[in-house]
């Protein structure tokens, strides 16, 4: 019996339980000898409780420890003597006669795992009936033992919801672990990188061709600069150029100028622009605007246009960021006081006169907590610039040169063959710290700018 | 309100001692009126300009893809003539109803068959007019009508790629004059590519079908709905209503909004470390592309979720309070079900991000050619966003409209999925 149709199983009997439980606390309630504490739903919840969280949690932890084990009672079998003695040698065998044991692959390169695959079929078997019978042990047992307490002066009601905060809690929880998760997997990964590269060679270096990993001085090859200096070139400067001034007046149009109708026609407009996936804009970046750009690189007389220049990929990404800018600027000039623009008016200005000299001074902080957010979603932006740009890393700032980004260079790294020990890999993980790091700070900031400012005027 | 700009209109001349009332009638006050007035048209239309512009480059974009897309919804197919009885298959129709018609039809030799029939309508050479894969065409139609074995049969079977090119007007010289040629006598046709949305990936971009690539996308998501939603709500839930003021919940608070700004490919780079490196869970498989988006897609829910029961009004829980209800129940009964569709707009809304996200999955090795469907939840599979990426990279000419065709199955989904959002909003709002 496998683990997932024991837990079947086991939440068969919690909803036996449940119906047990309730039924047990509303003949309670129906002999009305006492006045009970709880409704017999909650009864039921309890009995449920107790019959499959106790199962469960032990099949979870069963789940982790049993391949040991099966391995274990593979290893004392006769035909397991004749094993190499290389430990490489017998993972492999023994991870194949697992697979054709276990998982129903056919055929055998080794025949000592042909002869080993019974043995493992039998010892899955054997250790997944201990781990079945163990859980609805442990069923039954919990089940007995909530049914039993069932009586009116029992505080079911209680007990459920201890447990039901408890889960809350744990769920908020996940959202931490997933943060350490993430800085852990990128610390620990990067640390292995900096013991074989210094940091100072990858941070301040200026020689990018991890490509050349096996030929050449490790610390001369992860020089990232230059992709630093692709995505801030691609991200905070010609994304910008085209996000800031179209979001920005696209905002001041829609909030100042636009009749209610044109407003609420456009303004969703705009908002579909951001949910259009990264891979179509990366897409449409490579197959119409990249070679647009080329050719009107080459009419002005470039002659080393490439099809993969900074400038689409940079114009594409600064689309894309047109609804962050133009969201935000929406908010913060909202937020500033009716009083100050009514002043303005009142006084003779014009509209754009108390949009350029009033309102927009007094947004400032604002739009510009608004564009540090958008640069940091432009510099982690990855799809966009995979397809569109370049992959050579040029220290270079002519829109029509291709560049490489640090997303790029991370996709590059570890797609294709890994292995886990190479500094090529590892790279990926450095670079991806280094991006993590950039837009938390850059979130922070942001968030900190917006925050002071809505406080001004609240 | 010291601290507003002065309006440098409103600046007195030093001197004007005695206030006189401006002449507006003057030549000067006219033209500098003038003026200010043309700046003011000159501000207004630089704004309509961005509004158009940006909405200009949608449209653009959608017409694009539009263009091309809409072919790859549909293929060149060529009329051969299959004399049956003169090919001598080893295949009988009492056979092929006899159960194991799979395995007979693999030994039957139907590729050489469709080679010569293909040669015998089509004169020397004519195999190179078709798809290398036309005989999955002819498989299937004996399959479906086991009968035509015993006579002669008309099949429309798909054209070769240049052809499929050709017949749309973007193929070379020679494709073209090949393509006049069978149009002239009345071999071809143009028929809709149900190829498409029923198979997979394949090398051949007339054989190609996304039905693979959405199924791994549905299976993925899939993973996602049943982590993300009851995690993501169950959360914000706690925070919004029971987390004690402390550094603890503070410390969670900073967690989920910083995760909801960092990029996806981080997302990835954690799945490729914890997931795949050392939990050992299957590379490219629905499992692991579920429980990296729903990491990603979590943020999303919670901060939906949290402003969704921040705008319960508190007379709610209070009256709920007051009737002897426990804290739990007024959350459960009262509070949940009236923030629900908030919740459910947040949660479409951040699926619908999920189903178009590609970088973290790429790290992930869902990549990979994978020729059919996923059968579930750990067999090797791709999904719709990482299919278009695949495509896109492809040098074969057909492979451009297929791109374009996969890419407005995604849009169409992406579409739909919001406009479910918009719905709910609208027709659940409340006002309090």
């Amino acid at each position: 019996m496998s683990p997932v149709s024991a837990l079947v199983i086991v939440c068969g009997l919690g909803l036996v339980g449940w119906a047990a439980g309730r039924a047990k606390a509303r003949l309670h309630l129906q002999a009305g000898t006492a006045r009970p504490h709880s409704l017999p739903a909650y009864h039921g919840w309890y009995v449920a409780i107790w019959t499959i969280l106790p199962p469960a949690l032990f099949l979870v932890a069963w789940g982790a420890l049993a391949p040991g084990l099966i391995t274990d009672a593979v290893l004392r079998t006769p035909p397991a003597a004749e094993l190499p003695t290389a430990a490489i040698d017998r993972a492999g065998i023994l991870s194949e006669a697992r697979r054709i044991g276990t998982e129903g692959q056919a055929t055998a390169f080794n025949p000592l795992s042909a002869r080993l695959a019974p043995e493992y079929a039998a010892a899955t078997h054997r250790y997944n009936l201990y781990g079945a019978a163990l859980a609805l042990v442990l069923a039954f047992a919990g089940g007995a033992f909530a049914f039993t307490r069932v009586r009116p002066d029992f505080r079911a009601r209680t007990r459920v919801e201890r447990l039901a905060m408890g889960g809350l809690l744990f769920a908020s929880l996940i959202a931490i672990l997933t943060t350490i998760g993430i800085v852990a997997s990128l610390l620990f990964e990067s640390i292995r990188f900096f013991g074989m590269v210094s940091p100072i060679g990858f941070l301040f270096g200026t020689g990018w061709s991890p490509q050349q990993v096996a030929f050449s001085d490790p610390d001369a090859i992860f020089g990232a600069v230059p992709l630093f200096w692709g995505t801030i070139f691609i991200g905070a400067i010609i994304a910008m150029i085209v996000a800031i001034p179209l979001g920005l007046m696209s905002a001041i149009y829609l909030t100042q100028y636009a009749a209610p109708r044109v407003r609420a026609w456009m303004k969703p407009v705009l908002e579909i622009l951001a949910g259009v996936p990264t891979v179509v804009y990366g897409y449409f970046a490579a197959l119409t605007v990249a070679p647009a750009v080329r050719d009107f690189a080459a009419s002005i007389g470039i002659v080393s246009a490439t099809s993969e220049s900074a400038l689409a990929a940079g114009l594409v990404m600064g689309v894309m960021i047109i609804p962050f800018v133009s969201s935000m600027a929406d908010d913060s000039i909202a937020a500033v006081p009716n009083a100050m623009r009514d002043g303005s008016l009142a006084m003779g200005a014009t509209s754009s006169e108390t949009i350029r000299r009033v309102l927009l001074p007094a947004a400032l902080p604002g739009v510009v907590g608004g564009v540090l957010l958008a640069v940091s979603r432009a510099i982690g932006e990855t799809m966009i610039v995979v397809m569109a740009a370049g992959l050579t890393a040029n220290l270079t700032a002519n829109p029509f040169a291709s560049v490489t980004t640090v997303t790029v260079q991370i996709v590059q790294l570890l797609t294709g063959d890994q292995e886990f020990d190479s500094p090529k890999t590892l790279a990926a993980f450095a670079l991806g710290l280094v991006l993590f790091v950039v837009t938390l700070l850059l979130n922070i900031v942001a968030l900190r700018v917006v925050k002071r400012y809505r406080e001004a005027y609240e | 309100m010291s601290d507003i700009p002065q309006v440098e209109l409103m600046r007195m001349p030093a001197d004007a001692a005695p206030r006189r009332p401006t002449d507006w009638k003057t030549e000067s006050m006219q033209r500098r009126i003038r003026r200010r007035y043309a700046a003011e048209r000159r501000f207004r239309l630089l704004g309509l300009a961005a509004v158009l512009l940006s909405a200009a480059f949608l449209a653009f974009l959608l017409i694009a893809m539009l263009a091309q897309g809409w072919r790859g919804f549909t293929r060149t197919e060529i009329r051969i003539e299959v004399d049956f009885p003169a090919m001598a298959l080893p295949l009988t129709p009492a056979a092929l109803r006899g159960g194991d018609a799979d395995r007979l039809l693999a030994a039957a030799g139907l590729e050489e068959a469709t080679i010569i029939a293909a040669e015998r309508t089509l004169g020397p050479g004519g195999d190179r007019l078709l798809s290398e894969a036309a005989w999955l065409t002819m498989r299937e139609a004996i399959r479906d009508d086991p009968s035509i074995l015993g006579r002669r049969a008309v099949l429309w079977l798909p054209a070769a790629d240049p052809i499929d090119v050709a017949a749309k007007h973007a193929g070379d010289p020679r494709s073209e004059a090949a393509y006049a040629r069978l149009r002239d006598a009345g071999l071809v046709r143009t028929g809709f590519n149900s190829t498409f949305l029923r198979d997979a990936d394949a090398t051949d971009p007339a054989m190609v079908g996304i039905w693979g690539a959405l199924k791994g996308s549905l299976l993925t998501m899939l993973v996602t709905l049943a982590l993300a939603f009851p995690i993501g709500v169950l959360s914000a839930i706690y925070l919004e209503e029971y987390a004690p003021r402390n550094r603890w919940t503070d410390l969670i608070e900073v967690s989920i909004n910083n995760l909801a700004a960092v990029p996806s490919i981080i997302f990835g780079l954690l799945g490729l470390a914890i997931f795949l490196n050392t939990w050992n869970l299957p590379r490219s498989a629905p499992l692991v592309g579920g429980l990296t988006l729903a990491l990603m897609t979590m943020p999303v829910i919670v901060i939906a979720g949290r402003n969704a029961i921040k705008s319960v009004p508190p007379s709610i829980r209070d009256a709920a309070l007051g009737i002897g209800a426990s804290r739990i129940q007024v959350v459960f009964h009262h509070v949940l079900p009236l923030a629900l569709p908030g919740i459910l707009t947040g949660t479409i809304i951040g699926m619908a991000r999920a189903l178009g996200e590609t970088a973290p999955l790429l790290m992930i090795g869902m990549r990979a050619f994978i020729a059919s469907p996923p059968g579930g939840l750990t067999d090797p599979a791709t999904v719709l966003p990482v299919q278009i990426f695949l495509w896109s990279d492809e040098v074969g000419r057909g492979f451009v409209e297929k791109t374009s065709a996969a890419i407005l199955v995604l849009l169409a989904f992406l579409l739909a999925m919001n406009a479910i959002a918009i719905y709910l909003r609208n027709r659940f709002e409340q006002r309090w």
